[in-house]
């Protein structure tokens, strides 16, 4: 049972949703050539449907770019394609291949040398590329401890280096948009948003989210003490290991093999809401990526991850 | 809104911040569960806390930097439910002298300070520099957290006495409400639940107070203000998008583009979920215009009480950059989505954050908070930041790094009412026909000097001569008119520039009214005299420098304000805490020290030659 007042609680995501609008307008109004950083993930829905309430009448005024590491659950794939035809949007969806090819998996290099090659360095060429000097990202403060000091409007040096020492005060709700040569921005207007914040949005504006997200039977391996799903027959099964089906579901979504289910019976939006309230591990708990080191999620932010 | 309530943490290093924000958090559920198992067993140099308890300061660790370093150095951002639904946004604020600018960005947004105060080491340095840059930012609403009064055995005396102090030194700061609370953070004491270590306490606890706090109205009240943060374009549809401040924006209303004095009306108002008639501040908003106006991003659109255009306004600015601040300089202005260019003039004075005084200034290096003069090439509009957060506020940038140099708040926007859409009533009994009546020629004599300099017993001598003379007069005095007119305003530099707009506003009608006013005011600074004098005509308006040296005014000290400034129980006090900056262009110079019969034959002929 959710105990928050009704009307509190749609006032304090009406006031979420006012910041979230503003830092998008300002992104698409100061940068030259902004783009939007589409996950597929529950954030990544919410960030895409202010998007589109933000510029309403008008149309979506920049490009969404999926980084495609070939490793992503298929629903999430199937989703995203619905998505982009549904809502008519410019997607971008660009894959390390040369890296694919030479068959760097997240089995066969490690997850930190992995997610640099396959999704770091993707997303420094794409942005490169593309010649954009502003990416939109919806994480936020609370997933994670050093994500806490993140600023909205965070600056990025030439060869998006992260330099904490050179991020720009945010006073008021102005930024500094200006840009000196080389630099680049990423823009997060779901900086002040909990992941509770997260799902009670998607539940109000009824935002579509991957399947994924609610529990089901799934074919899952239990691996080092967390459940992995096997997606397709590409995930190698090491001696003793015996699939099974079990009621699992996922609190972030990202590559498979590298995303622990956790089990759950929850199948509505308003169970999943429970839950979370109920289950106070911390997201991110269930990405593996993030478990290198002290501080993993910070070295790999200043190497240009997002 | 109100959903959402945003303070600042602030306190000096090791007054228990971390602890107390931590335990905030986590008896409030809103750390994972896996954070607070880390933070039983992780354990840092020096840490007191026993093992197998949680290590609340912890909870709130960042950086790597900083967890080496044992420090915070950067503004953090937390979040928990208060009882009753609303958010809680903290802004945790470092604690050092030399991060002050940091703290400065915490405040910007906050409604509510949260300041830590240790019982065992009482008031500090830290507590004044914490209060006044809350004040200076805007915060007026100051919680007061005592905190370690486990290690002061729960004793109610040093609870009271700290409590008074701090009180007195944030209401002469100009905090207009001060809350105290007793808690002790590491022992968990009237932090979320009530102590039976403090049963002295009857108040709330302090989750309790936050849960409970309503914001005031705001001092000062702007019109409806639309900055242009894009313009949406559809399908036979062009419209100014942005978020809305001041007051509500109506369907139907009228509007101008600021600068352009094109008037037009508000046709469609499109909020996030669709048409709204009325859209409160904080809204963003998309709207339709009954004409095709020329409008795009950086463009204002105004009620009819929109800011005055100023080319040139006083601001206190919290420096930023790492390269010093250079007098003349040219910078990038940002004024919400708007940039120009603009040149800096100054600094006026410093604010010294470790007493909350102004004193002189050479230059302003980062996290200084000083006074400054900016010019622009084209007029830009500002709200005073008393009246207004949103459009009272702006940004310095270095024009080659681009990096954020300053945070400015406007203090005395030059006023110009003739795009406000006031239109003064003309009434056929005018002020020559006023003077006619009184056979007089009205005037200010605008009495400027230190405390103790002779302005009010000259101002008393002249008034009796006049009067006896058949003059009518009338004298402000700076301390008579704080007792009424004034008695909101303190002594910090923009409430003495706020104190100087009224008195001369007032003499401005008197002078109307045909009287001869007699001003007799400190008005230390010299911008705020400039802005004055702008009320009056060259003819109307004469400043008399009351020249008295500092050390024959602090020998007199008449009010006893001297002895109280050095005793440091008096802040911004004119010539001991703040600076006095002498008139250049003084019509009339008076030798403080000189007989007041002098004084009072110079100023009597000021007035009867114009007769």
């Amino acid at each position: 049972m959710d105990i928050t007042s009704t009307g509190t609680e749609a006032a304090v995501l009406d006031t979420l949703e006012a910041e979230a609008i503003h830092v998008l307008r300002e992104a698409a109004g100061a940068f030259r050539k902004p783009v939007l950083l589409y996950s597929i993930g529950k954030d990544s829905s919410v960030l895409l449907h202010l998007a589109i309430k933000a510029f309403r009448p008008g149309r979506l005024p920049f490009p969404v770019l999926h980084v495609d590491t070939r490793w992503k659950f298929r629903e999430m794939i199937e989703f995203r394609d619905a998505t982009a035809r549904q809502l008519g949007l410019d997607l971008l969806v660009r894959t390390n291949t040369d890296a694919d090819a030479a068959g760097v998996t997240p089995f066969t290099h490690g997850t930190h040398e992995y997610t640099r090659l396959m999704k770091t360095v993707t997303l420094r060429r794409a942005l490169d590329e593309g010649g954009f000097d502003a990416a939109i990202g919806g994480a936020r403060r609370d997933e994670e401890r050093s994500r806490a000091k993140e600023r909205i409007f965070s600056v990025r040096e030439p060869g998006h280096h992260w330099d904490p020492r050179r991020q720009r005060p945010e006073f008021w709700r102005w930024t500094n948009t200006e840009l000196a040569d080389g630099q680049s921005v990423r823009v997060f207007p779901l900086s002040n948003w909990t992941e509770l914040d997260v799902w009670r949005y998607i539940r109000r504006e009824e935002i579509p989210v991957v399947p994924l997200y609610l529990a089901a039977p799934r074919p899952v391996v239990e691996r080092d003490g967390v459940l992995l799903m096997l997606d397709d027959d590409r995930f190698p099964l090491r001696p003793g290991e015996e699939p099974m089906d079990r009621w699992v579901r996922f609190r972030t979504l990202g590559c498979y093999p590298l995303t622990a289910a956790v089990e759950s019976k929850a199948v509505t939006l308003d169970e999943l809401i429970d839950e979370t309230r109920a289950d106070r591990r911390s997201e991110r708990a269930g990405r593996l990526i993030d478990g290198d080191g002290g501080s993993s999620l910070e070295t790999k932010k200043s190497e240009g991850y997002f | 809104m109100g959903a959402v309530l945003r303070i600042v943490a602030c306190g000096s290093v090791d007054d228990g911040k971390s602890t107390l924000i931590g335990r905030l958090l986590a008896e409030t559920d809103s750390v994972p569960h896996d954070h607070l198992e880390q933070a039983r067993q992780t354990r840092r140099g020096g840490s007191v806390v026993p093992t197998g308890e949680i290590d609340y300061s912890l909870l709130t660790d960042g950086l790597a930097a900083e967890r080496e370093q044992g420090i915070t150095i950067d503004v953090a951002y937390r979040y928990l439910d208060l009882p009753g639904g609303r958010r809680l946004i903290i802004a945790d604020a470092p604690g050092h002298d030399q991060y002050g600018a940091n703290m400065a960005v915490a405040a910007s947004t906050a409604d509510l300070a949260v300041l830590l105060v240790d019982a065992e080491l009482g008031v500090r340095p830290g507590t004044h520099r914490h209060l006044a840059v809350c004040v200076t930012m805007g915060v007026r609403s100051i919680v007061v957290a005592v905190n370690k009064l486990d290690a002061v055995g729960y004793d109610q005396a040093v609870f009271d006495r700290l409590a008074a102090q701090v009180r007195a030194m944030a209401e002469s700061l100009g905090a207009e409400e001060v809350h105290v609370v007793p808690v002790s953070a590491i022992g968990g004491d009237n932090v979320t639940t009530a102590s039976p270590n403090l049963p002295w306490h009857d108040g709330p606890t302090l989750l309790g107070l936050l849960a409970g706090w309503q914001p005031g109205e705001r001092r000062g009240s702007v019109g409806t203000r639309l900055p242009v943060q894009y313009v949406i374009r559809g399908n036979r549809f062009r419209g100014p998008a942005g978020t809305v401040v001041g007051a509500a924006l109506r369907r139907g209303d009228e509007v101008s583009v600021a600068g352009s004095g094109v008037a037009t009306t508000i046709r469609r108002v499109i909020g996030p979920d669709g048409d709204l008639d009325r859209a409160e501040p904080g809204t963003p908003i998309t709207v339709e215009l009954s004409e095709d106006v020329d409008i795009r991003r950086g463009d204002l659109l105004t009620s009819r009480q929109g800011p005055p255009p100023s080319t040139e306004f006083g601001a206190t600015v919290v420096w930023t950059g790492n390269q010093r601040f250079e007098a003349g300089g040219d910078y990038l202005l940002l004024v919400g989505p708007k940039v120009v260019s603009a040149t800096v003039t100054g600094p006026h004075g410093l604010l010294d954050v470790r007493t909350g005084q102004t004193g002189p200034a050479n230059t302003l290096s980062v996290n200084d908070i000083g006074t400054v003069t900016v010019t622009t090439a084209t007029p830009v509009f500002l709200d005073s930041y008393a009246d207004s957060r949103d459009t009272g506020c702006f940004l310095l940038v270095d024009r080659r790094t681009k990096d954020t140099v300053a945070a400015g708040m406007v203090s005395v926007a030059e006023r110009r009412d003739d795009d406000r859409g006031v239109v003064p009533q003309d009434y056929a009994v005018d002020r020559t026909s006023r003077e006619l009546l009184k056979g007089q020629r009205a005037k200010v004599l605008w009495l400027t000097g230190l405390s103790g300099a002779g302005k009010s017993t000259i101002a008393d001598a002249v008034d009796r001569r006049l009067h006896a003379l058949g003059v009518h007069t009338y004298v402000l005095d700076g301390d008579n008119v704080r007792g009424g007119l004034n008695r909101d305003l303190g002594f910090a530099p923009e409430d003495r520039a706020e104190n100087v707009r009224r008195v001369a506003e007032v003499a401005a009608l008197m002078l109307d009214a045909g009287l001869v006013v007699i001003v007799a005011l400190v008005s230390p600074f010299r911008a705020y005299r400039a802005a004055a004098r702008k009320l009056f005509a060259p003819d109307d308006f004469v400043e008399v420098w009351v020249d008295t040296p500092l050390a024959e005014c602090v020998r007199r000290d008449p009010k006893g304000l001297y002895a109280k400034a050095n005793a440091g129980t008096l802040r911004n006090m004119t010539g001991v805490g703040q600076d006095y900056e002498p008139p250049t262009a003084a019509e009339v110079r008076l030798d403080g020290t000189a007989s007041t019969e002098e004084a009072v034959a110079r100023l009597v002929s000021v007035v009867t030659d114009g007769r």
